[in-house]
């Protein structure tokens, strides 16, 4: 990769021609801890598997990954390919902001769908969500990774999401059908990660696993990092239903009798697909805005994914069948 | 109710200097541990509002109080253990205020867990211990203050919970605080804290409480928001682990890592631990730019002055003050299996960014976890914490762990189920001079042996006594120095008339006799010699050893074969019949076994060879390789 090696001689050049006498970076202690911490883990995944892969959700968790994957190898690219799950539904200004990412940084991306769900009518107004997700994320997840044959995926999950995560490894190791069995966890102790696989097994690696929501606001904020712009309050339309505002990203909505599209300020907490993401009403327009409304706040950030509230636990059923 | 309730004004001040605290709780069920946990998270943050919702939902399933809100529900995760009530893992919680974040492991009380506390406490800098007020210091407090004292956790709170339920009572609190302090007196610990709280009612926890007017002392809050656990990785000796060399062309040659103690600055010497090479930090890079220094924690690139050998597991040390390199070594080990750990079970061990082979030589003792006691034994069940020795097949460079955290740990891989076996904590080097660390030469193996123009070898005779081991050598000597070869011959019997006179024929000293000869083995290879060596070397693991010393491809083990009637028929020395009539005991083959080499370079059938064709076959192996 020639143009790869030009980047990265200038890159050195413009740094050894500006040396920063700081002994520290700006961030708080516990942010500096929290970033040291990812991208050791980064590191230790490059260091000791053959084939790794980050998954690459666009999302915000997600942007801090590719952020401190270019912090751990700089001034080496990051040495990963990224891999988006695509479901179709995936609001296009997500999309936009994936491909502008992979074009300025010069990632390796591939996107993988279901497409054959997909054609047999799979979509997430007719199917049940628990299974269109395990349909449009898990199973297409579960392919991509045999197909390329990579044997350590990072994940954005983080310990402060959910109960059933809270006890995940950073580490977290799967067996030949993707599947994480709770009960017999490797101990992890120290940061001596326990990287040693059996053939077809692979691990699932958590470099955000303590950090919390606030931590990935705060980090987005003290090191600029580019975020897709529907987490920012803007006039958007939506609909109305079970409580929850529904954007309507294309024409493929599907209205419920009575329902009707009404422009409101709102913003997204999470990502998911569209028709099943809610917003939430914000005036939170910039990052700033975002962490004060968080401060304030009294619901947690899964409460606008539908997925979730199917089922008590819902989360440890998806993460033994093999989703994040 | 007293006011307590208020949380802190959190989250709302500049978020630019506050630190971090990653702290275990340790307890049962009983003690209020998990409310307390829910106590601190709903004090400090308040509880989000769907969480409050779901947590009612569970109360009225599984709930185990009465009334309200079971504040332990927030703390399980998986169904099966909430079904059971009972914590079953390590779960982390998180929560934060001004001044600090904590992220809190949260560990099971149950004796058969361990392991579990062990995991939690590896990174935790503090710790709290539970103990009900009703019930005082029970066995298991004791225990886990052994494990957390043990995994060098240097800070503890003692949480006396329920004191509501002993009626704010001052005295019943001193006795148990004055239980503890003895207790805890040979701990080591740095700071040890007694609080008298009610989880339940929130008593001393944020602030503290009208209700115990005799304490003085800190809130749990005020206490975990300005303990000071950070110096002691600041104040220990530069150690950087090489992660991963960051070579994205040829200009750029970085080692990346994370610092785990000290300091390091642009300027400083370092030395590279297993090598002994020196060199100058010229850099050190991120993403921000070139920083002039970097504190310990910080995860940087550095680039050296000076182009030397330095790889992944490659220890960067202070000059000055540098870390211990050896291959035999004690260490107190928490066994993790459910087959026994005993003597001669190998693993590979993780430590540092190093991964060896390792032998486990050894188990002295077990920790009676109650009494603080050491009790001798030969092996470590389940959940069982004993000293041992170990034998890495490559010297590792590491600090006592009491001393340095950071380079004193390690983990046992299981090397056919590729389990975490244990986690290991180094107590200290086993060669008796410790202070010794090894020196750069200018002159290397390498030019040595090009001033010879030879590469050299160690050719490895072994077999059985009496099936020509020493006939063969001495052959293979001669027709090598013929061919214009510098040698060395080393003869096992020659060698126990002097180097290893004081050695007898017991298994641990015929595993010495085999150490002995391959380190001077390797010395005559370093020397730039082909060193031909002749010993019976009967145990495998011996072999291997004597063979890791040398690089790949320099050590032909080659296996002189007869069966053990010819070799009694043919018993050149007499040993056999000596053997026979009672005058020498342990003969290899006849009273102790003899491992037969798995992937021998050379097999040579002594019944089908004579001295000399086996002679040659060797030597046509060697002047292939030398």
């Amino acid at each position: 990769m020639p143009a790869q090696a030009a980047a990265v001689r200038a890159a050195s050049k413009v740094l050894a021609a500006s040396t920063v006498t700081a002994d520290h970076s700006g961030l708080s202690p516990h942010l500096q801890r929290l970033e040291d911490e990812a991208i050791h883990i980064l590191r230790e995944v490059v260091a000791e598997f053959a084939n790794p892969v980050m998954l690459y959700s666009v999302g915000k968790d997600s942007s801090v990954m590719l952020h401190l994957a270019r912090k751990a190898f700089f001034p080496a690219p990051p040495p990963f390919p990224f891999l988006h799950i695509a479901t179709g539904w995936d609001f296009r200004a997500l999309l936009d902001h994936r491909d502008r990412m992979a074009a300025e940084y010069e990632l390796k991306l591939l996107v993988h769908g279901n497409e054959e769900a997909a054609r047999n009518g799979v979509t997430p107004f007719e199917t049940e969500t628990g299974e269109y997700s395990r349909l449009m994320l898990t199973e297409p997840l579960k392919a991509a990774l045999d197909l390329h044959g990579f044997d350590a995926a990072f994940g954005g999950g983080r310990r402060d999401e959910e109960k059933a995560r809270a006890k995940e490894r950073i580490f977290s190791h799967r067996n030949a059908g993707h599947v994480w069995d709770p009960r017999n966890q490797r101990p992890e102790l120290w940061h001596l990660f326990n990287t040693r696989l059996a053939p077809g097994d692979t691990m699932r690696v958590f470099p955000l696993s303590n950090w919390t929501e606030l931590d990935i606001w705060n980090y987005i904020q003290a090191e600029a990092i580019p975020i897709v712009p529907l987490y920012l309050g803007a006039e958007r339309w939506v609909v109305e239903r079970d409580g929850a505002l529904i954007a309507v990203d294309d024409e493929r909505m599907r209205f419920l009798p009575g329902e009707k599209t009404v422009q409101r300020h709102v913003r997204f907490r999470t990502l998911g697909c569209w028709p099943l993401t809610g917003a939430v009403a914000s005036r939170a327009d910039d990052v700033a805005g975002v962490i004060a409304e968080l401060l304030d706040s009294r619901s947690s950030e899964r409460q606008g994914r539908l997925v979730d509230a199917a089922h008590q636990a819902s989360m440890e059923r998806k993460k033994r069948e093999g989703y994040f | 109710m007293p006011d307590t309730l208020a949380p802190p004004a959190n989250d709302a001040l500049p978020l630019s200097l506050r630190s971090e605290l990653r702290f275990l709780a340790c307890g049962s069920v009983d003690d209020g541990k998990s409310s307390l946990i829910g106590r601190l998270i709903n004090d400090a943050t308040g509880l989000f509002e769907d969480q409050i919702k779901s947590l009612q939902d569970d109360s009225r399933r599984f709930g185990t109080t009465d009334d309200g809100i079971d504040f332990a529900l927030l703390l399980d995760g998986l169904e099966a253990e909430r079904e059971q009530g009972i914590t079953i893992d390590v779960a982390y919680r998180f929560f934060s205020t001004a001044r600090r974040a904590f992220v809190v492991a949260d560990t099971p009380g149950h004796r058969q867990y361990t392991r579990n506390m062990a995991t939690g406490a590896s990174n935790a800098e503090l710790a709290v211990l539970l103990v009900d007020a009703r019930k005082g210091l029970l066995e298991q407090t004791r225990r886990h203050a052994a494990i957390v004292s043990l995994l060098g956790i240097r800070h503890v709170v003692l949480a006396v919970n329920k004191i509501d339920l002993v009626d704010f009572s001052e005295a019943r609190f001193r006795e148990i605080s004055a239980a503890f302090e003895t207790f805890a007196a040979p701990l080591a610990f740095h700071s040890a804290v007694a609080i008298p709280l009610s989880a339940r009612h929130g008593d001393n926890v944020t602030q503290r409480s009208e209700r115990t007017p005799w304490y003085t002392g800190p809130s749990l809050f005020a206490h975990l928001e300005t303990v000071e656990t950070d110096a002691e990785a600041a104040e220990a000796p530069l150690r950087f682990p090489v992660q991963w060399v960051n070579r994205p062309d040829a200009d750029f040659r970085g080692f990346a890592g994370t610092v785990v103690s000290g300091r390091v600055a642009v300027g400083d010497p370092v030395v590279v631990a297993g090598s002994g090479r020196t060199t100058e930090v010229a850099r050190i890079v991120s993403f921000n730019g070139d920083l002039q220094a970097a504190p310990a924690g910080r995860a940087v690139t550095l680039l050296l002055k000076d182009e030397i050998d330095i790889a992944r597991g490659d220890l960067l040390t202070d000059p000055r003050q540098r870390a211990v390199v050896t291959r035999r070594f004690t260490a107190d080990l928490v066994w993790m299996e459910d087959s026994e750990a005993t003597a001669g079970k190998r693993f590979l061990l993780k430590i540092g960014t190093a991964t060896v082979p390792a032998t486990l030589t050894r188990v002295a003792d077990n920790l009676d976890i109650d009494s603080l006691q050491r009790i001798p034994g030969t092996g470590l069940v389940l959940n069982a914490i004993g000293r041992v020795e170990l034998e890495t097949a490559t010297p590792v460079a590491f600090d006592p762990y009491s001393d340095n955290r950071g380079t004193g740990a390690f983990i046992l891989i299981d090397r056919s189920t590729l389990r975490t076996s244990a986690a290991g904590m180094i107590v200290e080097s086993l060669d008796a001079a410790r202070d010794v660390h090894r020196h750069a030469e200018t002159v290397t193996p390498e030019l040595r042996a090009q001033q010879k123009a030879q590469q050299p070898l160690v050719v490895w005779l072994t077999g059985l006594p009496g099936s020509g081991k020493s006939t063969i050598a001495n052959i293979v000597e001669r027709k090598l120095m013929a061919a214009g070869r510098q040698t060395m011959l080393l003869d096992g019997d020659n060698l126990r008339l002097g180097l290893n006179a004081d050695l007898g024929f017991a298994p641990s000293a015929r595993s010495e006799n085999v150490r002995r000869v391959g380190e001077v083995a390797r010395l005559m290879a370093d020397a730039g010699l082909i060193t031909v060596v002749a010993l019976v070397s009967p145990f495998q693991a011996d072999r291997t050893r004597a063979a890791a010393l040398l690089p790949e491809g320099r050590f032909l083990e080659i296996f002189v074969d007869a069966p053990l009637e010819v070799c009694r028929d043919r018993d050149p020395k007499g040993l056999y019949k000596k053997a026979d009539d009672g005058k020498v005991v342990g003969l290899t083959g006849r009273d102790q076994p003899y491992e037969v080499p798995q992937e021998p370079a050379l097999v040579l059938r002594t019944t089908e060879l004579s001295a000399e064709e086996a002679a040659d076959r060797v030597v046509s192996l060697v002047l292939q390789r030398a």
